[in-house]
């Protein structure tokens, strides 16, 4: 990886919305990308509003297994409410509603039958601000795992270990990892032992809410390259507000924006690359090019 | 420093300058006024704690010994208050038994489940109301309703019973604080896990809450100690002057009056006992005792309060360990 040279970008203070490397990259995956995977979420006519807010309107897209989806846009998009109604955490703010549906491989998750809880289990969340509970490092990646009844202790410690090292956080933490609480580890670290977290509960779509985005730089790269490799087993959908972001890691982009009535919508959706070179909207173009948001 | 060189430039006509020096040495003063004010004032606290503390250690002086505390009162000498002070630890942990356990429920149910509604409201509005009823009131009701109306008498229970009624609204409030105090991104990340709102509760609400909820008990203890006005009635200022505490046979039909482990007995509780010494008593020593009963009394709460807190440490590191 070019991380090296990433770094040194990201690290400069005048730096470009977007850079040509990063673009380049984008539409050279555009290029090489397989035959369309499976479609893992499918939303339809997606609406959602807070008692008399519309704070999002009518958004239709899908996203294919093994991708990374970048919803990008500017602060009150709607983008992070979006991303909420795909393991139902706007069920927890009184007086929201969805309308729409959203289907995960092919079953409605909007469906009132349908359990949060084990929707939850299959599609995990990571926050803005890195969450730890308060416990030591081995018990917050068990946490999961223990309240779905594992009691065996070679098996929760064999799965802490697969968890932490895919989430490249195991030889950070491996020597202390009863004794050391989660809050005792650097952002960027407290960032992937979240991921862990959510691995340990065997996901298969991983939500992230800018995740990086109170992270330096370098964790910024560590927790952007944990998601290309995640990438090859997870579906995963991350909200960012920074461009070079979804152009270093997405497959594919999405462009939010908001109406007159400050609500938000999907302006378009494409290949990463084509979105950061061709947008067929004037909206994503000045966005992009930084002369709006 | 750069500020001030700037505003100095830009006014060079030296008048604003003053100004600008006599608003900063006003705030410069207000500024130390609130330091010393607000550090009098902690102070002040720490020496009044200090000064209740002392005066009774220096009064309990020659009174206070292993014999008062594990003596029976007597008539003819300075004698103890072992009973009285069993009594006092019996009704505390008879009402805490009932207390805790349902003011920590009751919290949950208003933190946790309870909708903002008129219910909660006018819950909270009760609350509020029966913990500023002033206690002589609750023991009369205690006296009508457990003495009077279930003909219990004069017993623990009753007065247990009349302490609680008293104290759960403020424990629950308090409970209820102290679960609403554990940040909401807490809960969001447990219930993003799968887990079930139960769960979420039960494994990361409670556990973060427990430095509040420890805060909550030493409170209502501290009123239960305290509390004199509502045992008078419902516990009675009479009680056995000696207590066989290997005395357990539940069949012996003296059993309810006269086991210190009966919750049917009359229980003069330490604080009770002190009021009515320092107003009918008669007894030759009954300064002596007074003094000494109150010292036990502050060493009993201080005693009370720092076990909770380490309790308290004890049990947050249990519940989130395992």
């Amino acid at each position: 990886m070019n991380s090296g040279d990433n770094m040194l970008a990201t690290g400069t203070q005048s730096e470009p919305v977007l850079r040509a490397i990063d673009v380049a990259v984008a539409t050279a995956r555009d290029e090489i990308a397989s035959e369309s995977n499976p479609i893992k979420i499918d939303a339809g006519h997606v609406s959602i509003s807070y008692g008399e807010k519309v704070a999002v309107r009518d958004v239709s897209l899908q996203v294919q297994a093994c991708s990374i989806l970048a919803l990008i846009g500017p602060s009150g998009s709607g983008k992070s409410t979006f991303l909420r109604c795909f393991n139902r955490m706007n069920d927890l703010i009184p007086g929201a509603s969805v309308k729409g549906t959203v289907s995960l491989e092919g079953e409605n998750i909007m469906d009132p039958d349908v359990s949060v809880v084990e929707l939850r289990r299959r599609v995990g969340m990571v926050f803005q601000r890195p969450n730890p509970f308060p416990m030591s490092i081995f018990e917050n990646v068990a946490y999961g795992p223990r309240r779905r009844g594992m009691k065996d202790r070679r098996k929760l410690e064999e799965l802490v270990e697969t968890s932490l090292k895919r989430a490249a956080l195991w030889d950070e933490v491996k020597d202390d990892l009863r004794r050391k609480s989660g809050l005792a580890l650097s952002g960027g670290q407290q960032q992937r032992l979240c991921i862990a977290r959510v691995l340990a509960t065997d996901p298969e779509v991983i939500l992230m809410d800018e995740p990086a985005s109170a992270l330096d730089p370098v964790s910024t790269l560590r927790i952007e390259e944990l998601m290309r490799e995640l990438r090859k087993a997870y579906t995963i959908v991350i909200v960012t507000h920074n461009m070079q972001q979804a152009a270093r890691v997405s497959d594919v982009t999405a462009f939010f924006t908001m109406a007159e009535d400050r609500a938000g919508y999907l302006v378009e959706t494409g290949p990463t690359g084509r979105i950061f070179t061709r947008p067929t909207e004037r909206l994503t173009e000045d966005y992009i090019s930084g002369r709006f948001g | 420093m750069t500020v001030g060189a700037s505003t100095a430039q830009r006014v060079p006509d030296g008048s604003h300058q003053s100004l600008h020096r006599k608003a900063s040495r006003g705030s410069i003063l207000a500024d130390r006024a609130a330091t010393v004010a607000l550090w009098g004032t902690g102070v002040f606290v720490l020496l009044l704690l200090g000064a209740i503390i002392a005066h009774f250690a220096i009064a309990a002086v020659g009174v206070v010994s292993p014999g008062f505390v594990l003596d029976d009162p007597s008539d003819t000498v300075l004698g103890g208050i072992l009973p009285i002070l069993w009594n006092s630890i019996y009704i505390l942990a008879l009402t805490m038994l009932i207390a805790v356990p349902i003011g920590i429920l009751g919290g949950i149910y208003m933190a946790e489940y309870a909708s903002d509604n008129a219910l909660t409201n006018a819950i909270r509005f009760a609350e509020e109301s029966i913990s500023s009823v002033p206690s002589i009131v609750v023991g009369l009701f205690g006296l009508i309703l457990f003495v009077d109306t279930f003909h219990m008498g004069f017993t623990a229970l009753g007065g247990s019973l009349a302490l609680t009624m008293f104290n759960l609204p403020l424990m629950t409030r308090l409970a209820e604080q102290a679960l609403r105090a554990v940040p909401q991104e807490e809960r969001s990340a447990s219930l993003a896990l799968g887990a079930t709102k139960w769960q979420t509760i039960r494994h990361v609400v409670v556990p973060l809450a427990i430095p509040g909820l420890v805060t909550a008990v030493i409170l209502t203890a501290g009123r239960v100690f305290g509390e004199a006005a509502v045992l008078l009635f419902t516990s009675g200022t009479g009680t056995p002057a000696h207590y066989d505490f290997s005395f357990i046979n539940f069949n012996a039909p003296s059993w309810a009056m006269t086991s210190p482990w009966s919750p049917f007995r009359p229980a003069t509780t330490l604080s009770v006992y002190i009021w009515k010494l320092n107003s009918e008593g008669l007894g030759a020593f009954k300064n002596q005792i007074v003094d000494g009963s109150a010292a036990i009394l502050i060493a009993m709460v201080l005693t009370f309060n720092l076990g909770a807190r380490l309790i308290g440490r004890v049990l947050t590191r249990r519940l989130t360990a395992a």
